[in-house]
């Protein structure tokens, strides 16, 4: 019964993985990966020689996985506190199910209103327009396409990554609000002493993840803006895989930049596991 | 790896539920001032509303008429009429009518075979002792950790020769180890003692699968399922890069035409006279309608299942 399961995995993701050794070689679709020349690490010197594209996708990914981290990471835990705090069941049922929505659309759908809402020809342009103001160029506009993904990105996930932190605190220990409150403790002193520290395990769960997942940063979602702002603003590491690799053919520079990309994801994942668990954390796996 | 954190909330949904009744009584001690109950209420209000107004823009703006959306300027929060118009054109052939057609099929076909294949792999995996299970959990296993990135695997598709199949979109995302780590655990909560008796009473291994342990995981079969149903309705990468032949583009491509890239849909397009075409963006808001209204046909049977699948998770400890 494991036969058909197992034969998916090995074909599309254990020879994928081996397929990385075209990064070592002058690759050419019509030899194939066993004819194509071998040419060891000269495909890699791009991430040495200051090929001005690939450091601005460096730029870019790094830039991006920053301020997603600051402006991403604490909307959930910040909704999750209040929709928490809702004392009507009812009331906080819905809250819930209207902010998950957004995670089940597709990104197409998601920039799509983002561009009816904010675009040139969209609501809140129409709006300024009728009121014979100047409209404001924000799709499209490369200085505020950072802005734009991380508003998308906590548009569409911020209400679903509400979940996991909502069941850390329905964990908590009751006792423990009666007893602080007893203790003289101000809201802000249990929030401090009391909630914060039950969610620690989660936050550092998730923040692991998204170490691992930093140089990911939101591919589709790039792919779909891309050409209305430049690469310059938007090229990051996997687009630039995509655009050089599979659009302009350069295969063995993609795959080596894509190969270093992968075993450094690897590492981040690893070392920051190692880093929880000196915090005495379980982080996501211990072995 | 984001994958894996948003996935693990089927167990976490279960604490949720069980939670609220035992928490409430308690706030009573320390209870928050007006104003910041104010503020909360606000905050989570405008939430909901940013949430909630783009969906009625788009519901209005489709059926409004042109007239209505000339002198709007084209996106509206409410309509002037009931028009059905664009809803019609856009489904009565051509276009996006095919690739509906194409999206549902390939959600349709790919969520079951998915179901399918994760499932008797989780269940194989879940009883040790069966030949090569070690191994085999492995290979799972090392797949989380490992991804093989975007160009070998475009490769690998090429050279089996799937480009611009339908078998593109589905065989590569077939099975997710994840989700075969979900199923895996759950099935391996069944008794023992279930199973044996299947046994004694005649049953092979295929029967007492089909029989016995997925009529008893129907609630976690449900989520996973409904994962990898969104995952194939959404698909857009995969299409992009597997499918040159656009009469074979899924609903996701064809909405990037025409909506974000704003191609003007032809009479041509659609198999509509010229003369009746509905304005433009009325046609625009119909199409990305039709694309959300799946998922909100399943999303209210979605929590259902959850919280089913969860009670069922918890009582089995």
């Amino acid at each position: 019964m494991a036969v058909p399961g197992i034969t998916a995995l090995l074909l599309f993701h254990y020879l994928p993985l081996l397929g990385n050794v075209i990064a070592f070689e002058d690759y050419q679709p019509f030899l194939g990966i066993l004819g194509s020349e071998w040419v060891g690490l000269e495909k890699f010197s791009i991430l040495v020689n200051g090929d001005p594209a690939f450091v601005n996708a460096v730029k870019n990914t790094l830039v991006l996985t920053l301020v997603q981290v600051i402006f991403v990471f604490p909307a959930p835990i910040m909704l999750a506190l209040m929709i928490n705090s809702l004392l009507s069941d009812r009331l906080r049922r819905v809250v819930q199910n209207v902010l998950y929505l957004p995670h089940f659309l597709s990104w197409v759908v998601v920039v799509a209103i983002f561009q009816q809402l904010l675009g040139g020809s969209g609501l809140l342009n129409s709006f300024l327009r009728s009121r014979g103001a100047e409209t404001l160029d924000i799709i499209g506009n490369p200085d505020l396409f950072i802005g734009l993904l991380t508003s998308q990105v906590v548009w569409k996930d911020s209400g679903w990554a509400t979940i996991l932190f909502l069941a850390a605190l329905s964990q908590v220990d009751q006792s423990l609000y009666e007893a602080s409150a007893i203790d003289g403790a101000s809201r802000s002193r249990q929030l401090w002493h009391v909630t914060l520290p039950a969610l620690k395990g989660v936050i550092i769960l998730l923040l692991i993840l998204r170490l691992g997942d930093s140089l990911n940063v939101g591919f589709e979602q790039i792919i779909l803006q891309q050409k209305a702002v430049g690469s310059e603003a938007s090229e990051v590491i996997d687009t630039y895989v995509f655009n050089y690799g599979i659009l302009g053919s350069d295969w063995g520079t993609s795959a080596a930049v894509g190969l270093v990309k992968g075993v450094i994801a690897t590492i981040l994942v690893v070392g920051a596991n190692k880093v929880a668990h000196v915090f005495g954390e379980d982080g996501v796996y211990r072995s | 790896m984001t994958t894996t954190a948003t996935r693990v909330e089927p167990a976490a949904e279960t604490t949720n539920t069980a939670g609220p009744g035992r928490r409430r009584k308690s706030s009573r001690l320390n209870r928050p001032g007006v104003p910041e109950s104010l503020l909360k209420l606000v905050i989570l209000g405008f939430a909901v509303l940013v949430v909630v107004v783009p969906f009625l823009g788009i519901v209005s703006t489709s059926l409004s008429s042109k007239e209505h959306l000339d002198a709007e300027g084209g996106f509206v929060l409410w309509p002037d009429a009931v028009n059905l118009e664009a809803y019609r054109s856009v489904l009565s052939g051509g276009v996006v009518t095919r690739a509906l057609v194409v999206s549902v099929g390939v959600t349709v076909v790919g969520t079951l075979l998915s179901l399918l294949v994760t499932s008797m792999l989780a269940y194989a995996l879940s009883r040790p002792g069966s030949f090569g299970s070690r191994p085999a959990l492995l290979v799972v296993l090392l797949s989380l950790l490992f991804s093989p990135g975007l160009l070998p695997v475009y490769l690998t598709v090429r050279g089996l020769g799937l480009i611009d199949t339908f078998a593109a979109l589905v065989l590569p995302v077939l099975v997710s180890g994840f989700n075969v780590i979900v199923l895996r655990s759950f099935f391996m909560g069944i008794p023992a003692e279930v199973l044996e008796s299947a046994r004694v009473d005649g049953a092979g291994d295929w029967q007492t699968f089909t029989r016995i342990v997925a009529p008893l995981s129907k609630a976690v079969l449900a989520v996973v399922g409904l994962f990898y149903g969104v995952g194939y309705w959404n698909a857009f990468f995969g299409a992009l890069i597997y499918l040159n032949d656009q009469s074979r583009w899924p609903l996701t491509l064809v909405l990037r035409t025409y909506v974000l890239n704003n191609t003007q849909l032809s009479a041509g397009d659609l198999s509509a006279g010229a003369e009746s075409l509905p304005a433009q963006p009325a046609l625009q808001m119909a199409m990305l309608l039709v694309s959300i209204v799946p998922i909100l046909i399943v999303y209210p049977f979605l929590q259902r299942h959850f919280t089913k699948g969860v009670i069922t998770g918890a009582v089995k400890g």
